[in-house]
């Protein structure tokens, strides 16, 4: 398999800024050393809870933030520092990776036609002729389930599903070949979302695309996902295959949130690890494992000591003591 | 249905909305009932009208726009909607409590949660300041809030959304009321804090012997909680029975394409990928629903009578009752 972005050691701090001369107080440690790898076609999941930073890595590749440090190699290219580039290079990078937002709501400007949404981008990319444009626009409306005939229709003409679809076509109008899907289906009503879902699959497949699926419900993630990555307080603490990490997960805070999820069987009775506290704030990070503070299995070295993500064998990677010890 | 421990008896309730762009039928006819101990799910998406249910009971309609045209709502026998509003202040908070979906905006922002918490205490009960303040605090012992005493005094923006929906519940629960009504209470919480809140909802159920009357869209979650269900589509009630029934047996296509429609978590490393059964369509606009069932646009199996026949309630035994025309056997209503 080829990989097509490596992130290596990401991190974004976030200065707070107190007082008249606005100086730094002190640092949101959002994402605090990433590093994962992306492969050709495949889809790569990252999961946690609301806080833990998966939004911000998904900027962060899109270089929609400043990185605090870190490297991004996207199709060999390093993108890390995105203002030192080449301008023909910026621009190929932009179209190569796309965002789908989560709220359809509030990501289509009221005041364009379906028209402008999904045909702007390609004008200001000069990547067509008018024409040709036009056909582009109508055949990706019919691509992502959508009739042609509607395209000088306002958003608010439209439902959260298509509206949703709306947003998949103006990201497909780039020909890219990294979908980033910032939580595409939770703001959907629950009989839309698996229209969503199967249409981002059949995508997929068509326009051979890259995803990077960022989510919080994990049955969702199992079903899209090739790869799954499970982050907390802005570090990634498991990452396997989906069947990997649904038949065994290792690290506690995975096991404690596959426990969590509520499963729609009335007959499925199971004990529970219910979790004790909250997230702790960012900006304060816990020493050592920053789970330890919540962790049913912790033991002493746990906050010191900073797990490393380690190989378990079957690309399986954890960032726990409790499989350090041997 | 005579039992003898009907709490609450909603028969053909009816609350519509008149604004510019036509009447909304929000609510269309709802009748069940909640029984004493029971924990009842109202399941639907947005719009179906399953919040303006739980408002009705609570004589929260929106003003002016909404209106109850219909319908009687006893509660112990007594049609509350018949009460003056200085009688429903009395009921509200002390015999119905409500759990509202945002932790975030249904907290005082200028109060601190205790006083919060003993303001309720103090319309109900006749105690004292100091005594209502007592009991905010081993409220807020009793839904798991790490040192109580310093944390009544703290304002919601202090508090994660977890906390501030213990807080939520430790309000609703102060006066021990017969009914609690909680509005998608979790939709709002992670996955983790979910699993907290409703373990407490369903041990503080047990110990104040509280019926739950539970509104949410997420299947996954009236699995765990309910003991029965009412699932709404478009303002009605299009099927209605225990948990096991309506997970295992449902006969309204909408339920079966709902529960089909979710992706189960581990069914793919389980049983490999298929593609997820879909609802075609969209949920129908409330201002123009047509005769007929009103599910019918979206139906596999609908058939041509479905356009135009309005179809009832059709009791299937053992509580479980369905409106389509497929399951016609004896009728009820």
């Amino acid at each position: 398999m080829e990989p097509i972005l490596e992130v290596t050691d990401l991190k974004v701090h976030f200065p707070i800024k107190k007082g008249i001369f606005a100086q730094t107080k002190g640092y949101v440690y959002a994402v605090d050393g990433v590093s994962f790898t992306l492969n050709k076609g495949e889809t790569l999941g990252v999961v946690g809870e609301s806080g833990c930073g998966k939004t911000t890595t998904g900027m962060a590749v899109l270089q929609l933030l400043d990185i605090t440090s870190g490297k991004i190699v996207f199709n060999g290219k390093d993108i890390s520092d995105i203002s030192k580039m080449p301008f023909d290079e910026v621009i190929d990078f932009r179209k190569k990776v796309q965002i789908i937002f989560q709220d359809p709501f509030s990501s289509l400007n009221p005041r364009m036609t379906i028209e402008h949404i999904i045909g702007d981008p390609m004008r200001i990319h000069k990547m067509f002729g008018e024409k040709e444009i036009k056909e582009r626009v109508a055949y990706l409306m019919e691509k992502t389930g959508l009739r042609p005939g509607q395209a000088g229709r306002y958003p608010h003409e439209f439902s959260g599903g298509q509206r949703q679809r709306i947003g998949i076509a103006r990201a497909l109008s780039m020909g890219p070949e990294i979908i980033i899907a910032d939580e595409p289906v939770s703001a959907l009503d629950v009989s839309i979302q698996a229209q969503i879902i199967n249409l981002l699959v059949e995508l997929q497949e068509e326009f051979d695309l890259s995803y990077i699926f960022i989510a919080h419900d994990l049955a969702v993630v199992e079903h899209i996902c090739d790869r799954i990555a499970v982050m907390y307080l802005g570090k990634i603490v498991e990452m396997a295959s989906y069947e990997e990490l649904f038949l065994n997960p290792r690290h506690p805070y995975t096991k404690a949130l596959f426990s969590a999820i509520p499963i729609a069987d009335p007959r499925a009775k199971k004990d529970r690890t219910l979790l004790e506290g909250d997230v702790p704030s960012p900006r304060h990070p816990p020493s050592g494992c920053s789970f330890h503070p919540r962790c049913p299995e912790c033991f002493k070295t746990c906050n010191i000591d900073d797990p490393v993500l380690r190989n378990m064998g079957n690309d399986h990677f954890v960032a726990c003591h409790l499989y350090n010890r041997h | 249905m005579n039992h003898d421990d009907v709490l609450l008896n909603v028969r053909g309730l009816k609350t519509y909305f008149y604004t510019l762009d036509g009447i909304a039928k929000a609510v269309d006819g709802m009748s069940f009932y909640l029984d004493k101990g029971e924990t009842l799910a109202i399941v639907g998406e947005s719009g179906c009208g399953k919040s303006i249910t739980a408002l009705s009971i609570m004589g929260l309609v929106p003003q002016p726009a909404g209106k109850i045209v219909n319908g009687k709502i006893y509660l112990n026998n007594d049609d509350i909607l018949e009460y003056p509003e200085s009688k429903m202040q009395d009921i509200r908070g002390d015999k119905i409590a409500m759990i509202f979906q945002e932790p975030m905006t249904s907290l005082n922002p200028l109060m601190t949660v205790g006083s919060q918490i003993s303001e309720m205490i103090l319309r109900h009960r006749r105690v004292t300041k100091k005594e209502s303040w007592e009991r905010s605090v081993s409220m807020l012992e009793k839904v798991q809030i790490p040192s109580p005493g310093r944390r009544a005094k703290d304002y919601p923006h202090q508090l994660s959304g977890g906390m501030r929906q213990r807080v939520m519940i430790a309000i609703a629960l102060s006066c021990n009321p017969q009914i609690l009504i909680a509005d998608e209470p979790t939709t709002a919480l992670d996955v983790t804090i979910q699993a907290q809140i409703l373990d407490l909802m369903l041990r503080l159920k047990q110990d104040y012997e509280t019926s739950i009357l539970m509104i949410t869209h997420d299947l996954g979650v009236v699995a765990e909680v309910a003991q029965r269900i009412i699932v709404m589509y478009a303002g009605k009630i299009i099927e209605e029975g225990n948990v096991f029934s309506i997970f295992e047996n449902p006969r309204h296509p909408y339920t079966k394409a709902l529960l089909k429609s979710i992706p189960k978590f581990g069914n793919r490393t389980e049983h490999g990928r298929e593609p997820l059964q879909e609802i075609t369509g969209i949920v129908p606009n409330l201002y123009k629903l047509g005769s007929g069932c009103s599910f019918c646009p979206r139906c596999k199996e609908a058939m041509d009578i479905c356009k135009i026949k309005d179809v009832g309630l059709t009791d299937l035994g053992n509580g479980h009752r369905v409106r389509c025309l497929l399951c016609k056997s004896k009728r009820e209503e």
